[in-house]
This record gives structure tokens, sequence and C-alpha cells, in this order.
């Protein structure tokens, strides 16, 4: 009877686990099939290669290499940005103040925090800075807000990394006579390497693919923007704006701008596991 | 003792409520094997640890007493602890080489002291790594990450690596504990070659190799020191009733 039980039970793990595995992979599935299917006609060389014409938005010609290239500048804008402050922030967490229980968990707790408000929250904070600075809708102020929307994941990621190096690689780097900085920047990142490049693809392409933090901040042009301070288009807004139109071809082209997100976002992906690889191999397991 | 390198002056440790190092006094002396002798648990590592102020990284750390290196006291907090940290190399006892090449491992300690150049770093790489006796081992594949190593390697790469920054101790806590016996006679017998340049304090619960190896014993005992003194008075003439009971094997 016993051993019944056991045996129902284990059945009934596994087919809770299969049965998940597979809606999740039917899910995506899904995903890239409607994608695909309704994007993959329009998604013609023109799409990629031009920015909107006159009468782009009621189906004639054009395509959305204004939003391209604008979603590749903020995201990566907003990375390294954000990289710049989440990097020495997490290090700081995990080398300087190693001794600092409280203090770090106190960090990891507003970060949480932080993570968890939506983005459109983000947005409004950035639009609110922007008044009383008196900035207008740019590139700038998208770079801005989508960095502060991206650090606390950023930091959480490489932080969830460094917390489990282990103390004995620490205390074999520190007992040559390193100094914090060189434990953190020589030993610590390199140790980390896979895990920090995991962090920035994460946060590129949260960043990327966010619709409420760049509404109100980087406005929407039909060029290619040439400055910060210029105004710019984003793939996500032109899914948006053309999925709201009546006309059938515009709302394909949706689609269609939804598939050269996934496709960009896919492609950096590959190339950031590939470059991480590579580094991957010194570390220590 | 004449001259000793480092003097512990009444050493007490807490880790929070936990009194882990009880009123320890100490000399080392020179260019000599110091054998750190005990039970498990009788506060050994975290004694070396002390030593080189690696008990800093940890929280809830409360420390009184002196430890005297070269006249000053290394426990005052505003000194140079990178400095202290680079005259004493620190041999683990589970090997943990830097997420680098092999190469890079031991240049590493030589960086720290400012050299640069691969011209330069190229033949003390190498002769640290005869030092440790792995370069026949290592000479072919100085690009492979120090992780492809054997244990036993490691822990001779780590040696190699702590003598590069040119330190004037070695501590080493129970350095062969995880390795196979052919690598852990390798280390004992670099350690006898070593001692002609550098005081070596090392620790071990291993009654055997401290009878091989030790010039001089400390004994511990849950935190104290029960008995220290030059190694054939310890093992033939021991003055304290533990010690005995610790020699015939009566608790390990
Ligand atoms: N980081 C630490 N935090 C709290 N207690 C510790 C820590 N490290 C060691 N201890 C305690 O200190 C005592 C001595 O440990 P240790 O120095 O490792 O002994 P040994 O090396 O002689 O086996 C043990 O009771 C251990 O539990
Ligand atoms: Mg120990």
């Amino acid at each position: 009877m016993r051993k019944l039980l056991k045996t129902l039970e284990e059945r009934f793990f596994f087919v809770l686990m299969a049965g998940s595995t597979a809606f999740l992979a039917l899910l995506l599935l899904m995903i890239i099939t409607i994608i695909v299917y309704k994007g993959l006609p329009s998604l013609t060389w023109e799409m990629v290669s031009q920015t909107p014409k006159g009468g782009y938005y009621f189906g004639r010609e054009g395509g959305l290499l204004n939003a391209i290239i604008g979603s590749l500048y903020l995201a990566s804008g907003a990375v390294a940005l954000s990289l710049s402050i989440s990097l020495p922030l997490a290090l700081a967490m995990n080398v300087y103040f190693r001794n600092r229980k409280k203090l770090v968990n106190g960090i990891r707790f507003i970060l949480d925090l932080l993570w968890g408000i939506p983005s459109i929250v983000y947005g409004a904070f950035g639009f609110t800075i922007m008044i009383y600075l008196g900035i207008r809708a740019s590139l700038l102020a998208g770079i801005i807000t989508v960095s502060i929307f991206i650090l606390p994941i950023m930091v959480r990621a490489m932080d969830e990394v460094m917390k489990n190096v282990p103390l004995s690689l620490l205390e074999s780097a520190f007992s040559l006579g390193s100094t914090r900085r060189e434990v953190a920047f020589k030993v610590v990142t390199r140790q980390c390497f896979p895990g920090i490049i995991t962090a920035v693809l994460l946060a590129f392409g949260r960043g990327i693919g966010d619709v409420a933090a760049v509404l109100f901040t980087t406005g929407y042009t039909d060029n290619i923007p040439t400055s910060l301070m210029d105004q710019t288009a984003t793939l996500p807004l032109a899914v948006f704006f053309q999925l709201g139109s009546p006309i059938p071809e515009v709302q394909n082209r949706a689609y269609a701008a939804a598939l050269i997100l996934t496709v960009i976002i896919l492609a950096i992906s590959v190339a950031t596991r590939l470059l991480s690889r590579k580094f991957h191999k010194t570390s220590i397991k | 003792m004449e001259n000793p390198i480092i003097s512990i002056r009444n050493l007490n440790l807490y880790f929070e409520k936990q009194h882990v190092l009880k009123n320890i006094n100490i000399e080392i002396p020179h260019n000599k094997v110091t054998v750190i002798l005990g039970p498990s648990g009788c506060g050994k590592t975290t004694l070396l640890k002390t030593l080189n102020r690696l008990v800093d990284l940890h929280d809830h750390v409360k420390i009184s007493g002196k430890i005297m290196l070269d006249d000053k006291d290394i426990l005052v907090p505003n000194i140079d602890v990178t400095g202290i940290r680079k005259k004493m190399g620190l041999l683990s006892q589970k090997p943990s080489p830097l997420p680098m090449t092999i190469f890079n491992n031991v240049a590493y300690g030589l960086r720290i002291n400012g050299l640069r150049g691969k011209r330069k770093l190229m033949p003390l790489v190498e002769k640290h790594l005869r030092e440790a006796n792995l370069w026949d081992e290592v000479k072919d594949r100085l690009r492979d990450p120090a992780s492809r190593l054997s244990i036993g390697q490691q822990q001779r790469l780590c040696l190699a690596r702590g003598l590069a920054v040119n330190p004037e101790i070695i501590l080493a806590d129970e350095p062969t504990s995880a390795l196979d016996p052919i690598s852990s006679t390798v280390i004992e017998q670099q350690f006898a070659e070593l001692k002609k340049h550098y005081t070596i304090v090392m620790v071990t619960h291993v009654l055997r190799q401290a009878r091989r190896i030790a010039d001089h014993i400390v004994f511990m005992y849950l935190g104290e020191v029960i008995e220290q003194g030059p190694a054939r008075e310890f093992f033939n003439n021991p003055k304290e009733q533990k010690t005995r009971d610790y020699l015939k094997g009566a608790f390990n």
C-alpha cells in the first residue's frame, strides 16, 4: 500500500513536471508562430532598411529603420549607463562590504522593491524629472529613464552570482596582498564574467522591449536620431501604434516589428553566450 | 626565545559570543618550521587567519591582544593590511587557484608587486613554479585554466603563486589534507627546502606529519595553547598531561 502511494506520488509529480514543461514549450511555440505567421509576410527588405515615408502609417511605402536604430541606441545607451553603476555596486556589496551583512541585505531589499515597481511608474518618474529640469522628450531622457528602470535588475542579477563566489577564493586572493579593488575587478569580475553577461543580457532584453518607460520620455519621430537631444522612435512603440490602427495591413506590420524585436534579442543573446563561454573556461567551480 | 619573527601576546578572539581563541601567547622562530598541532575545532585555522588579518572578512569578530611582527602590532586598526598579507603567503586546506590560466595565477603574485611585461614575468614564473616543484608538469600548458590541474598540482600552484609575492613567512593550513600521498610528500619536501629562506607556520592534526617536519611545536586544545617548544623536547619529554594524552592518541 505504502509502495503504491509512493509510486502514485512519483507518477503525479512526473506528470506535473512534464505537463508544465510541455505547456511552456507550447506557449513559446505559439507566440513565435503567431508573430512569424502574421509578421513574416509584411517583413520586407524595405521594412528594415528605410524610414517611414509619408503615408507609411496608412499602409504605404517606407520602413521602420528609425525605430530599429532608435531601440538599439536606447537600449545600448541605457545598458552602458546602468552597467557603469551596477557593476561597481554589485562588487561593493560582495567585496567591499563582505563583512557588513546587515547593510548589504538592506541594499538587496531596496533593490528588490525597485525591481517590483512597474515600468510605467519609472516612465512617469522620468517624465516628472524631465519637466522639472526642463528637458524635452529625447533619446537622452529615454536612456536615463530606462537605465534607472533596468538598474535593479542588473545589480541583483550580478549580485546573485557574486554572492556565490566561494569565500575560499576571496580569501586566497586577499591573502596574496590584493587590495579590495584588485579582488573586485581582477578576480571576482573574472570569476563571475558569464553571470555578468547574463545580467547585462537580461537588462538589455527588458530595456529594449519596454513600452511604458519610453512612452512619455523619448517622443516619437520618423527620423533616425542624430544626437542625444533628438526625439527617437522605438520598436515597442512602433508595435503599439501600428497595432492600434484599424488598417489590417498596418496591423500586420506591427507583428513584423515584433518579429524584428524578437530577432534582435535572440541575436544578442546568442552572441553574448558565445562570448561568455570563452571566459567560462577559467572560472573556478 | 631569541628574536622570534612573530610573537603573539594575550590574543583573544570571539565569533559573536563564542570564545574561539583564549588568551593565546605564542612565539614563532625565524626560518624554522613551526607546527601548530591540535584536534580539529580547537582554533588552528582561526589563529592562522588572524595572523594575516583574513578574519577581517568575517562578520561579528572581536579581537583583543597583540601580534608583533617586526616590532609592530599588526592588530591595530589603521595598519597597512595588504602589506602584512604580502609578508605572509597562505596555503589553505583546499587549494584555491584564481579563475585564470596557470601562468597568470603565478604572475598575479608578481603583478601585485608592480611587475609588468611578459619578458620580465616569464623567468620569475618559471622560477617559482620550480620552487613549488611544478614546472616540469605544466611547462607545456601554461595557457590552460588552472582549474584543469589535479588537486595536488593546484596546491603546488598555490604555493608557487604565494612565493611569487615574495613573502617572509608561509602560513599553511593543513596543506596536504586534501592531497594524495605523493603530492603530500612533495609539499613536505618543499617545505623542508623552503625553510632555508622562509619561516613556515603549518597547521596539522596529523601527528606523524608533525614528527616528520616540525622544528618547533605549538599544541592547542579547545582554543588554548597547552604547550609549546622545540619539537624534540615536545615529543620526547612533554610537560603537560594533556600533551601526553594527545600523543598517545587519546583525542583525535
Ligand atoms: N566564520 C566563523 N564564524 C563562527 N564561528 C567560526 C567561524 N570560523 C570558525 N568558527 C568556530 O571556531 C572554532 C575553531 O574553528 P577552526 O579555527 O576552524 O578550528 P580548527 O582549524 O582547529 O579545526 C570552531 O568551533 C568553529 O566552529
Ligand atoms: Mg582548520
